[in-house]
């Protein structure tokens, strides 16, 4: 196993910075360092070996919007604490801890824009809130963002990069599986496309649900997009593994994906998709 | 939640549950018992030990699984097999049958008795392919005007190099989309272990029902655990944290109903829980069975768009 392969669904959890982990501007597949504004520059693509670190919403958002065009949405909408649950922390003592560390209320950030002329409605999640995990309010969230577009018959962009579903909200983050589902749906109905870019990492409840029903799907190289982690899949089944299990590359090799797209060249893309799909919808 | 607000909401659903046309009669009368009795339990605080035995009784060996409630429930029962493209998941059963008289159109999840079958149907553990199983069944629903019904029985997706190769993400999201667009009445019941995306998969009903020691979770108690106790031996505080349990998943708006079990958990008596779960299932179709097509779509959609609680 390569040492780039991360399994989010177990270290992702606030596992802390220990002394074996590698500073986050070190470029995991070929050691070379950046400084955070070199990082900035390239689009947090490493310069050498063209590895694709962790991009946050709002720089994301940054890069494909037209510049100021971008109004966000739904900001307010925050995580309850239904469940009261407690692990070795309490849930609502890791959310504010979330927000000081991101900026962020949430694991999305949801809102209009328009990209080259072209509006669109934009969900884009964020990894570093929570491991980009989905409760409640990520759900409502990109339900919300699915509206908007209907209400304005624009095409939807959604960047997902997820642990998966949030387990301190138990059930009711399954919950939010068909939820995204039906909004997806409701989208479709209204003949509106949604056009899917797949980060690292794209796993468990956010690839089984709405991540999956884009028209077209889009993925960054490298990214691991799969249902369950190499971790789990070795520990449950003893299975050898491929080389490239569950990255970006072999899933577009067994038809899950329509292009593997580097970032440098994403926005070109979208653009030349949202020409595509110019005038669809009621 | 607090107790007292958990309490109150229990109440409502309580007087709620009188006025619904689905609870008249002896049958509904025992419900409105069963929950009486969950609420005086409450009272005295719902332990962690009760939410675990749920686990326990949901996983019990003797259990009674889908073909357990199909061979005493159904008649006329046709099994149809395989996907039409890779494989026939033996994880997801499908089939046509006889409910009361009128066809319905039926996908369950199938654990097996023994060991050989166990290995056989992966533990109740579908692959990709028993999704696409249960879409190709749902089609069927939908051209000729049957009722789809649905038990779900299953630890979870089965995690394989193979299910991941297949798609597994993208055919349980598949899974649920074709059920969000069916114009048919649907209904789902959690019979035993509802674990995850595998479970939800086939559960986007008009009508989920859950069996009184079911469980429905977002992840497996020890899968919870090991990541978040780091320790999978901690699974029954996972389990007291996340409440699986069929009365904090009514509580949450999760499930539309809980179906009574024989006394001591529907393994005692697998005639008696066909009957009960029989019964239920039936009267769920016939609150349905007036709805106009689009009209159930719509509100299919709307409950689970209104699912979750945030600020």
């Amino acid at each position: 196993m390569s040492e780039a392969r991360i399994d989010i669904q177990v270290e992702h959890r606030h596992a802390p910075a220990g002394a074996d982990r590698e500073h986050p501007n070190t470029c995991p597949k070929c050691g070379s360092h950046y400084r955070d504004d070199e990082l900035a520059s390239t689009l947090q693509v490493c310069p050498q070996c063209g590895h694709h670190f962790p991009m946050h919403a709002r720089a994301r958002i940054e890069w494909y919007a037209d510049e100021g065009s971008f109004i966000e949405e739904s900001a307010g909408v925050r995580s309850d604490d239904p469940l009261a649950f407690f692990d070795l922390r309490p849930y609502a003592e890791r959310l504010v801890e979330a927000e000081l560390n991101t900026g962020l209320g949430e694991a999305i950030v949801v809102g209009q824009a328009t990209i080259d002329g072209h509006a669109v409605e934009l969900a884009i999640m964020d990894f570093a809130f929570m491991g980009g995990s989905m409760g409640s309010a990520v759900g409502e969230k990109f339900s919300r963002a699915c509206d908007s577009a209907v209400e304005r018959a624009t095409p939807l962009i959604a960047v997902t990069s997820s642990g998966g579903a949030r387990m301190q909200e138990g059930i009711l983050s399954l919950m939010q599986l068909p939820k995204t589902v039906c909004a997806v749906e409701d989208l479709h109905e209204a003949r509106l496309p949604m056009f899917v870019v797949m980060a690292h990492p794209t796993t468990a409840g956010v690839l089984a649900s709405f991540a999956s029903l884009g028209d077209v799907t889009l993925a960054e190289p490298g990214a691991l997009i799969a249902f369950t982690g190499p971790r789990v899949v070795q520990q449950t089944t003893r299975e050898k593994l491929p080389e490239d299990f569950g990255l970006a590359e072999q899933n577009l090799r067994f038809g899950h994906l329509d292009a593997i797209v580097p970032r440098s060249e994403q926005r070109d893309y979208l653009v030349r998709l949202l020409r595509l799909f110019a005038g669809v919808g009621v | 939640m607090s107790t007292e607000e958990q309490e109150l909401n229990l109440r409502r659903r309580l007087s709620g549950l009188s006025r619904l046309p689905l609870l008249r009669g002896a049958r509904v009368s025992g419900e409105a018992d069963r929950l009486q009795r969950q609420l005086d339990r409450l009272q005295d605080e719902s332990t962690d030990e009760e939410i675990w035995r749920s686990v326990e009784l949901a996983r019990h060996a003797e259990r009674p699984y889908t073909l357990d409630y199909v061979t005493r429930l159904l008649d006329d029962w046709v099994e149809l097999h395989g996907d039409r493209g890779r494989a026939d998941d033996g994880a997801l059963v499908t089939g046509i049958g006889k409910l009361d008289g009128r066809t319905i159109v039926l996908a369950g999840h199938q654990k097996g008795r023994d060991v050989k079958e166990r290995l056989d149907r992966q533990f109740g553990m579908a692959y990709p392919e028993g999704y696409l199983k249960a879409m190709r069944v749902m089609e069927i629903a939908e051209r000729f005007g049957f009722p789809f019904v649905s038990l779900v029985d299953t630890p979870g997706a089965y995690p394989g190099v193979a299910a991941e190769q297949h798609g597994q993400g993208g055919a349980i999201a598949r899974a649920q989309s074709a059920m969000a667009r069916l114009t048919v009445p649907t209904v789902a019941c959690i019979i035993g272990e509802g674990g995850s995306g595998g479970a939800v998969a086939i559960a986007v009903a008009d009508r989920v029902l859950m069996q009184e020691n079911a469980i429905y979770s977002v992840i497996t108690p020890e899968g919870c655990a090991a990541i978040l106790w780091r320790d999978a031996g901690e699974a029954k505080k996972a389990a007291a944290a996340f409440k699986p349990d069929a009365l904090h998943c009514l509580d949450l708006g999760v499930i539309d109903a809980v179906v009574p079990e024989p006394e001591g958990g529907a393994h005692v008596d697998h005639a008696a829980a066909a009957a009960l779960l029989g019964a239920a299932i039936a009267e769920s179709l016939a609150e349905l069975e007036d709805v106009p097509g689009e009209e159930l779509r719509r509100r299919r959609r709307a409950k689970f768009r209104g699912m979750g609680v945030f600020a």
